[in-house]
């Protein structure tokens, strides 16, 4: 199988201490730019990583450890400051509930322009639009403002979006929680579905059970740092320990 | 299976403005959504857009043509005829230039959440704040028009090429001054201010209440050069030729050269601000994502 994911090599700094104020910008700048205007940390650091197209890969590390960071990177919202990332095909980022989504307009609305910002068409939301309903069990609530919507509504309707804009890549970024266990399990199966038919899933979550079931893989991720990479089970209980 | 057909890209590379045209779809949605977000619980809704200016220009119309004396009447012979048609056609047009940088200027950071967590073409907000004053500009020319024709206004081809080619050069103005100004804004949020100054000095900075002979009058050559080459009162100057100069007698002067001179020169700086406002934009860009 041909990779779906080529990470190379990236490294990615943050400022911790940012100063936007033109005064200190020009006190700086008065003394020939001596000194940091902002201190620097590596939010992550030298990652490589091959995802083969039909994998499925769990991200694991603790708070702060660059998984939803790597994340970014993978779907483009960040570029490195070094290295490169490669995708091939659609890649359907799920890094939020419902990013994208607008308080102010209806399920039925949000369809639409979350399926657009996922890069679907038009007629491609058309077709799928009763699918993506039936699927997030919205029912009559599809027409009512999102803003009504509880946070495990949210969820169905974003994550049914999402696996019906037909991705290649799929990341997820620990959103799963939020749905009951009903609505879990049929994420999984669904998951399951597309691992099935060869697409390619990373997922980061703290739910270890969770993504032991669904993953075959685990990357073991500590302050940037490519820690394990290898079989899911080797990897959780690294982790535990 | 398709996943093998297609390349290994690098994802967040985007075309920039090219990228825009392929989202047609997206750029409608999120028009749409602007829109009915703005009237959301307003009972007059798309209305406002004619209140608004509706009000604007009755204030304007009697402080500075009535008390100003700005309006050509019996007593006071070299005012400008029809001044209230003057003044609405140029009104109309800074409004929604006022109206499309003010919105692009602010439209990445208004959309930081989901910048911060999709990839998609971020020029799509600056052109949307366009797109949706481009919306609400629809019903004001509506109103000029029938203003127009009631004061004898009889437009030929020509006009309504000059109406055209005067809004041209201030939405890509617009546009390339909301995606520099837009970028900015993520990383100092003092360009919003600076906007809004320039917008207050926009209304006049060009003859939009005022003739240019005003200005003639006032500045040397040099300065009125400098003056006539902001693509505003190109746009603006245009505008009074397409729909106040035909419901005159023809006596008040046009500016000088406003064909065969001005408006080359408007369209060129506009198409230049737009280039560097769309370089600038994709400099900025790579990092959006971590600065909002
Ligand atoms: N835009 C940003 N600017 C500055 N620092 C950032 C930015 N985004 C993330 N960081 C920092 O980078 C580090 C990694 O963050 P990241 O969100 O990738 O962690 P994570 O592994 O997803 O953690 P969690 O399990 O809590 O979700 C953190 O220390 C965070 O504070
Ligand atoms: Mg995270």
């Amino acid at each position: 199988m041909a990779n779906a994911i080529e990470v190379s090599g990236i490294s990615k700094q943050f400022v911790l201490r940012h100063t936007r104020s033109i005064k200190e910008t020009v006190v700086w700048l008065a003394k020939g730019r001596r000194g940091d205007l902002s201190k620097k940390f590596h939010a992550l650091k030298d990652v490589s990583l091959d995802v083969k197209a039909g994998e499925t890969v769990a991200l694991l590390g603790f708070n702060g450890s660059g998984k939803s960071t790597l994340l970014k990177h993978i779907s483009g919202v960040m570029l490195p400051d070094s290295g490169t990332v490669r995708t091939r095909g659609r890649v359907a980022g799920l890094i939020e509930v419902g990013a994208g989504f607008h308080h102010d307009l209806s399920g039925r609305d949000n369809v639409y322009l979350n399926g657009a910002i996922l890069g679907m068409t038009e007629q491609e939301v058309n077709d799928r639009f009763d699918a993506i309903v039936e699927f997030a069990e919205i029912g009559e609530f599809i027409d009512t403002e999102v803003r009504f919507y509880s946070s495990g509504m949210y969820l169905r309707l974003a994550f049914s979006v999402a696996v019906h804009t037909d991705p290649e890549v799929f990341l997820i970024d620990e959103i799963l929680a939020v749905g009951d266990e009903p609505f879990q399990r049929k994420c999984i199966d669904k998951i399951q579905e597309l691992a099935e038919r060869g697409k390619t899933l990373v997922v980061v979550s703290h739910d270890l059970d969770l993504v032991s079931r669904i993953c075959a893989r685990g990357v073991l991720l500590q302050h940037g740092n490519v820690l394990f990479d290898g079989p899911i089970s080797e990897a959780v209980s690294r982790l535990r320990s | 299976m398709s996943s093998n057909t297609q390349e290994l890209v690098q994802p967040g590379l985007g075309r920039g403005l090219a990228d825009v045209a392929r989202s047609r779809f997206l750029l409608k949605l999120l028009v749409r959504k602007e829109l009915k977000v703005r009237y959301r619980g307003s009972v007059l809704g798309l209305l406002w857009s004619y209140v608004k200016p509706g009000v604007q220009f009755i204030v304007f119309y009697i402080a500075l043509g009535v008390f100003l004396g700005l309006e050509k009447s019996p007593r006071n012979p070299d005012g400008l005829s029809n001044y209230a048609v003057y003044l609405f056609s140029g009104i109309v047009l800074i409004n929604f230039f006022t109206e499309a940088l003010g919105n692009a200027a602010r439209s990445i950071v208004h959309n930081g959440n989901l910048i911060k967590k999709i990839y998609l073409p971020r020029e799509l907000f600056p052109i949307a704040s366009v797109w949706v004053s481009a919306v609400h500009f629809f019903p004001q020319i509506v109103v000029l028009v029938i203003a127009c024709v009631f004061t004898g206004w009889q437009p030929g081809p020509f006009e309504l090429l000059a109406a055209i080619a005067g809004f041209t050069i201030v939405a890509l103005l617009a546009t390339g001054l909301g995606l520099l100004f837009g970028a900015a804004n993520v990383y100092y949020r003092d360009s919003e201010n600076i906007v809004d100054m320039l917008l207050m000095i926009a209304t006049w900075a060009s003859p939009v209440l005022y003739a240019w002979t005003m200005v003639q009058r006032q500045l040397g050559d040099v300065a009125f050069a400098v003056y006539q080459a902001n693509p505003i009162t190109v746009g603006v100057e245009l505008f009074h030729y397409a729909f106040w100069f035909p419901t005159t007698n023809g006596s008040s002067p046009m500016p000088p050269d406003l064909f065969s001179l001005w408006l080359p020169v408007g369209l060129v700086i506009s198409v230049l601000v737009l280039v560097l406002g769309q370089i600038t934009f994709r400099r900025l860009e790579g990092r959006f994502a971590q600065e909002l």
